[in-house]
């Protein structure tokens, strides 16, 4: 079973790189682009073939490691 | 006073504060990641500067998960004294020892410089060796030192007069200014600058040494 993990910066929390990427593509022309949020992706191969249990378990795991919650959001799929 | 200094692959400031520790007068062991046990007798523990684990995921995220940190968190539980230095300091804010989070610099780019700093509070171990509100200077060099703590942590930490230090003329964006903070006992330090960097006219400055003076003081007459 696989698992995607999305971690992004909580809203509120100002995110440099994301404005940073947002003036190289005004630079390069495309214009109206209000704001740009950057994160990460996470995939995960899973033994676990429980969906509610591998959902559990990355969730956990995000809470310990994956994402620092004071900061960052999180938010799992399982597919 | 016997201090560790805990060696992460990528630390690269573990000698600097060895050396700084050992001119102060502790007696110094050097700590692989692997351990799970420390030296016994400990007073201290010192998470050095570096870029441990290759910065990958989160500055010092993967360092806080090794075996060598749950010792360090106990240590600090009983009471232990644990200072942590840039990467150290994001360590620290990883394990949960200290609050809040250091993000990457609103500028977006590496600082490396010697930066003002005010020393807000003298009563710590750490910072009894300067005068409260002294202005001192110490390098920096970091890419991610911009702390960041919510609302209620920046008061709690206001309240308790737990802001170690604040830069003078922000580098980095950190959210009031701060530089380095200390724990609800008052037993942790976490800080961007580098106080082991400037301990002896040979590196230009000589601010550093009073925290590892007083400190080593501190704790050899507390």
């Amino acid at each position: 079973m696989k698992a995607v993990v999305h971690v992004m910066l909580k809203q509120g929390v100002l995110d440099p790189q994301g404005e940073a990427v947002r003036h190289a593509l005004g630079a390069l022309g495309f214009g109206g682009v209000e704001g740009v949020r950057q994160g990460k992706v996470i995939e995960l191969d899973l033994a676990e073939t429980d969906r509610d249990a591998a959902e559990a378990t990355v969730r956990e795991m995000c809470e310990k490691l994956l994402a620092n919650t004071v900061i960052e959001s999180f938010r799992v799929e399982i597919a | 006073m016997k201090a560790a200094v805990i060696v992460f692959p990528g630390s690269n400031c573990d000698r600097d504060m060895a050396v700084a520790l050992r001119a102060a007068g502790a007696d110094v062991s050097m700590v692989w990641h692997k351990e799970a046990e420390l030296p016994s007798g400990l007073d201290l523990i010192a998470v050095p500067g570096g870029f441990s684990f290759g910065d990958y995921l989160r500055c010092g995220a993967i360092a806080a998960q090794s075996p060598i940190c749950r010792a360090v968190v106990d240590h600090a539980g009983r009471g232990g004294f644990v200072l942590g230095v840039c990467n150290g300091f994001q360590v620290l804010t990883e394990t949960g020892l200290l609050p809040g989070a250091l993000m990457r610099n609103g500028s977006i780019r590496f600082v490396c410089r010697s930066q003002p700093l005010r020393v807000e509070t003298n009563a710590s171990a750490f910072t009894s060796g300067y005068a409260a509100g002294a202005e001192i200077a110490l390098p920096i060099a970091h890419h991610d030192g911009n702390y960041f703590a919510d609302a209620e942590t920046l008061a709690a930490l206001r309240a308790e007069d737990r802001v170690a230090f604040r830069y003078v003329g922000n580098p980095n964006g950190s959210v009031d200014d701060i530089a380095g903070v200390l724990s609800e006992n008052r037993r942790v330090l976490g800080m961007m600058p580098h106080p082991e960097r400037a301990i002896e006219p040979a590196h230009g400055a000589t601010d550093g040494a009073a925290l590892f003076a007083g400190l080593v003081g501190a704790l050899v007459s507390g």
